[in-house]
């Protein structure tokens, strides 16, 4: 991994990005262009001349990296570069919020790209704003008192609802299993999506050793569950099987005490928080 | 002149470009529509369609999207082209300086029309002028034939190493765009050979990564910029080379950033750009019958700033009347404010140069308002009053706009 993702990047101490992106360059042997819209990452990949990643980098305009990845890889396909993957790396608000427009236009193209929404809740890049993506009742700067008021906009059902031949959702704590669905992208030619968990020990304040602890207790705790959608059927993965199939849950708290983005949460939250996960996990059940 | 197969059809100003997106072989487009620029999108579909062009359209869901693609394909090492007008164009504003920053050869044709509110679909140039500092060579034809061979020229320029940078190639909406008139066609091996292999400064290549955009310390922005600043002073030269080797081959040229039209024994001059000089030129024609030695200059690059042509055809020009379809509101025209920039780097001291701003909105301008407001800045100037008059013509109205 360390042939494509270099060490010396400027990632803030428990950053998940990097984890994401070595699976990344791991799974395609580093033969990929990433398309990458203003976000933590436009950061993390280093300051001109030096670059902390060994793979093609295309920094883009906040809302349009879903369309730059589509005249590209036509262009690349004029070529006879079809092997190449292009990739966008884009964080919530670059997909979720200002991106949407793009995403969808390329999506309903069923263009031949891979879209990776690396999902850290908030706008972290400008410092810790919230997005559609933040979940319901987190602070965030704002969103300063009470918490976002509204629920996480979850953007992979709207990727399902686009009928596009693979959409998946990840989690930096389970590698493997991002490596597994970019190898099962891979295989399939078209307009691919993996929404990719990716805690923020800044924005979500926590301590920076326990990003891939929070990441792995989203799972375990139901609030985020790990699945594959292709050929009209959805399959839940390896980590969620628990939560789903068997019902082996761990409560809410485990997740929401370990953030002081809660911190302010009083038992009503939790019980909407609650809510909102059981029906998450009620929906994915109705299309097993 | 080229011998071989002249062909010759009655086209309109958007498939004019069409044809010379068409004859430079783009093989990436990307449009999104909006009236007036419509119309090329859909030719270019059907030329792709029907198997006469072979490109891939890329039908995006918005303007914004539709240069963001453009710039991908153009990256990726396909020569790409878009178009757009108005609204569609402002929205795209945020990626013309992404597309120039870059030094990606681009061609976008912007077929102009005012911008909202109130609803409005006609032409002047507000839209054009407000991507006056995106970086991008900015042209503008006359009519439907310049329109066509100024596209071929415009993929050949951006190309060029001493320039890679984006061009834009302007022209009135339903003036030009939906207006139909002979077109000749270069032949299409020679097009080829004209416009030449795809050039650009770099590409996205598996095997030597490349990373586009990173962060800079401010020193680095500052180098760039500059950089693209030196490259626009190279068109100077690169236009005029391009347009003679054009002129050669195809046995059509047009000069260089400008077009004279009997500048040389001229006393007074006009400055005109777009469709609406081909009615100016005709009151040049009835004023110079009545005896009046009257000149007209053509801007047909907007920027570069054809800061020579201004000096050598209206320095000694006793009296000048700059037109602009645009504003700047609380200043100027944006074409005065380059014609008097230009003259003062002559010499601080310059003759009368008036600025009239006019076809706001598509209001229509005829022989008749040429020549009228020429022949009213004539009896001031022998009277005596040798200032500088901003004015807003408007229904036959002189609206003094003068800042004094």
């Amino acid at each position: 991994m360390r042939e494509h993702v270099l060490p010396g990047d400027a990632a803030c101490p428990g950053c998940p990005i990097p984890i994401g992106l070595k699976t990344v360059a791991a799974a395609f042997n580093g033969n990929a262009v990433l398309v990458i819209p203003a976000c933590c990452t436009s950061v993390v990949v280093g300051t001109y001349p030096y670059s902390s990643l060994k793979m093609n980098i295309v920094h883009t305009p906040f809302a349009s990296s879903a369309s730059v990845a589509s005249g590209l890889r036509e262009a690349l396909k004029q070529r006879g570069l079809e092997d190449t993957q292009v990739i966008v790396w884009a964080g919530d608000g670059g997909t979720a919020d200002i991106g949407m427009a793009s995403l969808s236009g390329a999506a309903e193209r069923n263009e031949d790209i891979i879209y990776i929404m690396y999902d850290n809740e908030a706008y972290m890049n400008t410092g810790i704003q919230r997005s559609s993506s933040t979940p319901i009742k987190a602070w965030t700067t704002t969103t300063p008192v009470y918490g976002k008021s509204e629920p996480k906009k979850d953007v992979a059902r709207i990727m399902i609802a686009h009928n596009v031949p693979y959409v998946a959702t990840a989690s930096i704590a389970y590698p493997q299993d991002l490596y597994q669905k970019l190898k099962k992208a891979q295989e399939i030619r078209g307009f691919r999506f993996i929404q990719l968990h990716s805690p923020c020990p800044v924005g979500w304040r926590f301590d920076a050793s326990k990003t891939v602890e929070v990441a792995r207790l989203a799972v375990e705790t139901g609030m985020w569950i790990l699945y594959e959608y292709f050929d009209n059927k959805l399959r839940v993965s390896g980590p969620s099987m628990p939560v789903i199939k068997e019902g082996k849950i761990k409560p809410i708290e485990d997740y929401i005490k370990i953030q002081r983005r809660f911190s302010n949460i009083n038992g009503e939250g939790i019980l909407e928080i609650q809510r909102m996960r059981d029906n998450n996990i009620e929906w994915i059940k109705k299309l097993l | 002149m080229s011998s071989k197969n002249i062909n010759k059809k009655v086209l309109s100003g958007n498939h004019s470009v069409a044809y010379g997106v068409k004859l430079s072989k783009a093989s990436v487009i990307s449009a999104y529509p909006i009236t007036p620029q419509t119309a090329i999108i859909e030719k270019l579909s059907e030329f792709v369609e029907r198997g006469e062009l072979k490109a891939r359209i890329i039908k995006v869901e918005s303007e914004h999207s539709a240069l963001a693609a453009t710039f991908g394909a153009a990256l990726g090492g396909a020569r790409a082209f878009t178009a757009t007008s108005s609204h569609g164009l402002l929205y795209m504003h945020e990626w013309l300086h992404w597309v120039s920053r870059s030094r990606i050869p681009v061609v976008m044709a912007i077929v102009t029309r005012t911008i909202g509110l109130p609803w409005n679909i006609w032409p002047d140039h507000s839209d054009y002028m407000d991507q006056r500092d995106t970086g991008w060579i900015m042209t503008f034809g006359m009519d439907n034939q310049e329109v066509l061979d100024l596209t071929l020229q415009a993929f050949k320029l951006s190309e060029d190493p001493d320039i890679y940078l984006p061009v834009i190639v302007g022209l009135e909406g339903f003036v030009l765009g939906g207006t139909y008139m002979p077109v000749i066609l270069p032949d299409e091996r020679e097009a080829e050979d004209f416009v030449g292999e795809r050039a650009q400064p770099y590409t996205i290549d598996p095997k030597n990564p490349i990373a586009i955009g990173n962060m800079t310390l401010p020193e680095g922005t500052e180098e760039m910029f500059m950089d693209m600043q030196k490259s626009m002073m190279n068109v100077y030269k690169k236009a005029k080379e391009i347009d003679s080797e054009y002129g050669k081959i195809f046995g059509r040229s047009y000069g260089g950033l400008t077009a004279c039209y009997k500048c040389e024994d001229a006393k007074y001059m006009m400055v005109t750009m777009g469709a609406w000089s081909g009615d100016a030129i005709e009151a040049v024609n009835v004023l110079r019958s009545e005896g009046y030695p009257v000149g007209l200059l053509r801007v047909r690059y907007f920027r570069p700033m054809p800061t020579e042509d201004y000096k050598k055809y209206l320095f000694n020009s006793k009296m000048t009347i700059v037109f602009d379809r645009s504003i700047s509101y609380g200043s100027t025209g944006s074409i005065y404010q380059d014609v008097i920039s230009s003259l003062h780097l002559a010499s601080s001291k310059i003759n009368v140069v008036h600025n009239v701003i006019a076809g706001i909105g598509g209001v229509d301008m005829t022989l008749k308002d040429f020549y009228e407001i020429f022949r009213s800045f004539l009896k001031q100037y022998e009277s005596g009053d040798e200032s500088n008059k901003v004015v807003w013509y408007h229904k036959g109205v002189m609206n003094n706009f003068s800042f004094e």
